[in-house]
C-alpha cells in the first residue's frame, strides 16, 4: 500500500522544527488526499463496471406491468439516462455521485441520502461500542499475555482468542439468541429502533437490546486484535531501550505502559483503522441476526429488490470509509510516532 | 536457509544425511506445535468423514419422514432431523463437502492470482510494479462483503443459465471469495521476490546464464513458499466462513444443497424448538475452522526459519 510505503520511508527522516510543523502538516494532508483520489475513482469504476454488466434491470417490473404502455417505458428510460453509451453514464453517475445526489431509491421512492443517512446513525452507535469494546478488552489483554508469555494465562488467552475467530458471528449471534433472550429470557432478540420511553428508561432500554450485537461484533474483533497487540508488544519489549528503561530502575508498570506500549501501539493502529471499513461491511451479518435497521440491512434490503441506486451508493459511501480510515490512520501514526515527519 | 553461508564446508559435508532436508526439519517443527500436530489429525478425520460418510451412513439428505420432524438426537437420527424430518447426520455430512470443497478451491484461486500477480510485480521493476501494486490495493480497499453480495445477487442468474444452478453457484462464490482474497498472497511473494532476487544463489543462477523465467520458476518461487503455504492456510478457513456467511445471508447455495451455512439459514427460525438443528453444522464450521487456524499458527512456526521456539 502507497501509505506504508511513505511510512517506511518517512522513518528516516527526522523532526521537523515545531514552527514549519503546522504548515507541512497541510502539505501532508492535502498530499495523501491527492494520493486517495486515483483510489477513489478506481472503486468508482470497479463498482460502476460491476453493476453496467450486470444482466439485472430495474425496468422489468414496468415492463411486465401492463398498465404502463411500452412507449411510455421507452421515454421513461431514455429520460433516465438508461440508453446512454455506459462512459457516458459512467462520468454523469461520478459527477452527481460528488455532487451528494445519490438518486432516487427504485422501491422506498424517497431520496437514497435521506435513507442512508437514516440508518447510518445506527450503524455507527453499534460498531462504535463495538470497537470501545474491543480495544478495553484486547489491550489489556493483550498487554498482560505478552508482558508473561506462555504463562497460563496467555495461553488461555490465547486459546480463546483462536476459539473467538474460528466461530462465524453469525453462530455466536445465534448462540447469543439462544442463551439470553430464550433459555435466560433477560434480553430482547429484536432490536427497536423506536423506543417510546425517555429519560433513564430510554437509555435502558437501548442499553438492553444494544448488549448482544455489541458484544457479537466486540468479541469477534478483541480476538483478533489481541494477537496483534501481544505480538506486537514481544517484539518491542525485548529491544534495547525496554531494557534500558528496566535499567534506570523505573517500575515494571512504567516500562510497559509508557515505554513499551507507545511504540507497541504503532502497528495494532494501522491494523485497526485498516480493518475499520471492513466492520463496516461485516456489520450486515449482526444487524440481519438481530434485525438492526443500520446500513448493513438496508444493503441487504437493497439487493435482494434490486434497488440499484442504493446499492451503489450504500457500497460506495462503505468504500469512502476506507479510504477515510486509511487517511486517519496516517495522520494517527504520525502523531504517535514522532520520528515520522509530516514531509 | 537458502543464500546463508556455511560456517566451514567441511562442517556441511559431515552431516549429510538426508533427514536434514528442509522439509523433513520444517516437519519436526511442525509436530513440536501440538495443537498443529493435532489439529492436522482433527481436520483429517474431518475430511474423511466427509468424503466416506456418505457412503457408509446411507440415509439420504432429502428423505422426509414426518413422523420425526425436528426430533432431537436418537438412535435412528444421530443428530436429529429438521423442519421436514430430514436427518441432519446426512445433511451435515453431505454440506459438509461442499463447505470444504468451496473452502480448498476458493483458497487455490486465491493463492495462484496471487502468486502470479506478485511474482510478476516483484520481477519487474518500474511501472508493471507500480500499477500491480495500485491493483491490489484498490481491492484491499474495497469493501468485501457488500462486494461479494452485490456480485453474487448479480451474477447468480447468468450462470445458473449458462453451466446449471449448482455448478453455477459453486463456481460463482469459489471465484468471488478467491477473487477478493489474493491480496495478502500478492504482497507476501511480492516482499519475497524483493529481497530473494538480490541474493546470491539467484545472481549466481543468472551469471550461469539461466533466463528470467527460469530464475523465478527454479530458484525464486521455491525459496518464497513459506509465507504462501501460511497465507493459503488462512484462506481456507476465511473461505469457509465467507461461504457460510453468505449462505446465512441468503446469498449462498439454493436451499436444495444443505451447505452449513444454508443448514444454518434455515434453522435460525427454530431455536427455542429444535436448538439441535442450529447446532451441529455450527459446531462443524467452528471445529473445522478452529483445526485449520491451529494448522495455520503451526506452519508458521515451522516455516519461518527465524523464529525461535
Amino acid at each position: 500500500m502507497p501509505t506504508a510505503r511513505g511510512r517506511l520511508a518517512g522513518r528516516a527522516r527526522t523532526v521537523p522544527a515545531p514552527a514549519e510543523a503546522s504548515s507541512s502538516l497541510g502539505n501532508y494532508l492535502l498530499r495523501r488526499l491527492l494520493i486517495a483520489l486515483p483510489s477513489l475513482l478506481g472503486i468508482s469504476l470497479v463498482l460502476f463496471t460491476v453493476l453496467a454488466l450486470a444482466p439485472g434491470d430495474p425496468f422489468e417490473e414496468l415492463a411486465t406491468n401492463p398498465a404502463v404502455p411500452p412507449e411510455v417505458r421507452l421515454a421513461l428510460r431514455a429520460q433516465l439516462g438508461l440508453d446512454d453509451p455506459v462512459w457516458q453514464r459512467y462520468l454523469h453517475w461520478l459527477s452527481s455521485m460528488l455532487q451528494g445526489q445519490w438518486g432516487f431509491s427504485f422501491v422506498s421512492r424517497i431520496d437514497v441520502d435521506t435513507l442512508i443517512w437514516q440508518r447510518l446513525p445506527v450503524t455507527i452507535a453499534v460498531v462504535g461500542a463495538a470497537i470501545l469494546l474491543a480495544l478495553a478488552v484486547a489491550l489489556p489483554v493483550g498487554v498482560l499475555a505478552a508482558v508473561r508469555p506462555y504463562s497460563w494465562f496467555d495461553r488461555i488467552a490465547s486459546t480463546l482468542a483462536f476459539v473467538g475467530f474460528s466461530l462465524p458471528t453469525f453462530f455466536i449471534g445465534l448462540l447469543f439468541i439462544l442463551l439470553f433472550s430464550i433459555k435466560l429470557d433477560w434480553l430482547p432478540f429484536v432490536f427497536r429502533a423506536d423506543i417510546s420511553a425517555t429519560g433513564w428508561a430510554w437509555w435502558w432500554e437501548h442499553f438492553k437490546q444494544g448488549v448482544m450485537p455489541v458484544s457479537v461484533l466486540g468479541l469477534a474483533l478483541a480476538a483478533s486484535w489481541m494477537r496483534y497487540v501481544r505480538s506486537s508488544v514481544l517484539d518491542v519489549i525485548r529491544l534495547d531501550y525496554v531494557a534500558t528503561a528496566r535499567s534506570k530502575g523505573l517500575s515494571e508498570r512504567v516500562v510497559i505502559v509508557k515505554h513499551a506500549l507507545r511504540n507497541a501501539l504503532l502497528p495494532v493502529v494501522t491494523l485497526v483503522m485498516l480493518q475499520l471499513p471492513q466492520l463496516f461491511g461485516g456489520a450486515i451479518v449482526t444487524e440481519q441476526i438481530f434485525r438492526i435497521p443500520g446500513i448493513g440491512s438496508l444493503l441487504i434490503d437493497a439487493i435482494l429488490r434490486n434497488d440499484t441506486p442504493v446499492i451503489m451508493a450504500v457500497t460506495f459511501v462503505l468504500s469512502v470509509l476506507v479510504i477515510l480510515f486509511n487517511l486517519l490512520a496516517d495522520i494517527l501514526y504520525g502523531w504517535l510516532d514522532p520520528r515520522i515527519s509530516y514531509r | 536457509m537458502a543464500g546463508s553461508t556455511p560456517a566451514s564446508v567441511i562442517a556441511e559435508l559431515g552431516k549429510q544425511p538426508a533427514s536434514t532436508s528442509l522439509w523433513a526439519e520444517a516437519w519436526r517443527r511442525f509436530k513440536r506445535h501440538r495443537l498443529a500436530y493435532w489439529s492436522l489429525w482433527m481436520l483429517g478425520l474431518l475430511v474423511l468423514a466427509v468424503l466416506l460418510g456418505p457412503l457408509v451412513y446411507k440415509v439420504g439428505i432429502n428423505d422426509i419422514d414426518f413422523q420425526a420432524r425436528l426430533a432431537p438426537p436418537s438412535w435412528r437420527h444421530p443428530l436429529g432431523t429438521d423442519d421436514l424430518g430430514r436427518d441432519l447426520l446426512a445433511r451435515v455430512l453431505y454440506g459438509g463437502r461442499i463447505s470444504l470443497a468451496v473452502g480448498f478451491a476458493s483458497m487455490v484461486v486465491a493463492i495462484v492470482v496471487g502468486v502470479a500477480v506478485g511474482a510478476i510485480a516483484g520481477i519487474s521493476r518500474g511501472w508493471v510494479d507500480a500499477a500491480l501494486m495500485w491493483v491490489t490495493d484498490l481491492f484491499l480497499s474495497l469493501p468485501q462483503l457488500p462486494m461479494l453480495l452485490v456480485l453474487i445477487f448479480f451474477f447468480r442468474d447468468g450462470l445458473k443459465a449458462l453451466v446449471g444452478p449448482e455448478v453455477g453457484i459453486f463456481l460463482l462464490i469459489v471465484l468471488v471469495i478467491g477473487g477478493f482474497r489474493w491480496m495478502p498472497a500478492a504482497r507476501v511473494v511480492r516482499a519475497q521476490f524483493f529481497s530473494l532476487r538480490e541474493k546470491e544463489f539467484v545472481e549466481a543462477a543468472r551469471a550461469l546464464g539461466a533466463s528470467t523465467p527460469r530464475v523465478v520458476a527454479r530458484h525464486i518461487l521455491p525459496n518464497s513458499l513459506g509465507p504462501v503455504i501460511v497465507a493459503a492456510t488462512i484462506d481456507v478457513a476465511a473461505a469457509i466462513i465467507l461461504e457460510s456467511t453468505l449462505s446465512f445471508l441468503g446469498l449462498g447455495f439454493p436451499p436444495d444443497i444443505p451447505t452449513w451455512g444454508r443448514l444454518l439459514f434455515d434453522a435460525k427460525d427454530y431455536l427455542d424448538i429444535a436448538m439441535h438443528w442450529s447446532l451441529f453444522p455450527g459446531l462443524a464450521i467452528f471445529i473445522t475452522v478452529l483445526a485449520i487456524s491451529f494448522i495455520g499458527d503451526g506452519l508458521r512456526d515451522a516455516l519461518d526459519p527465524r523464529r525461535v521456539m
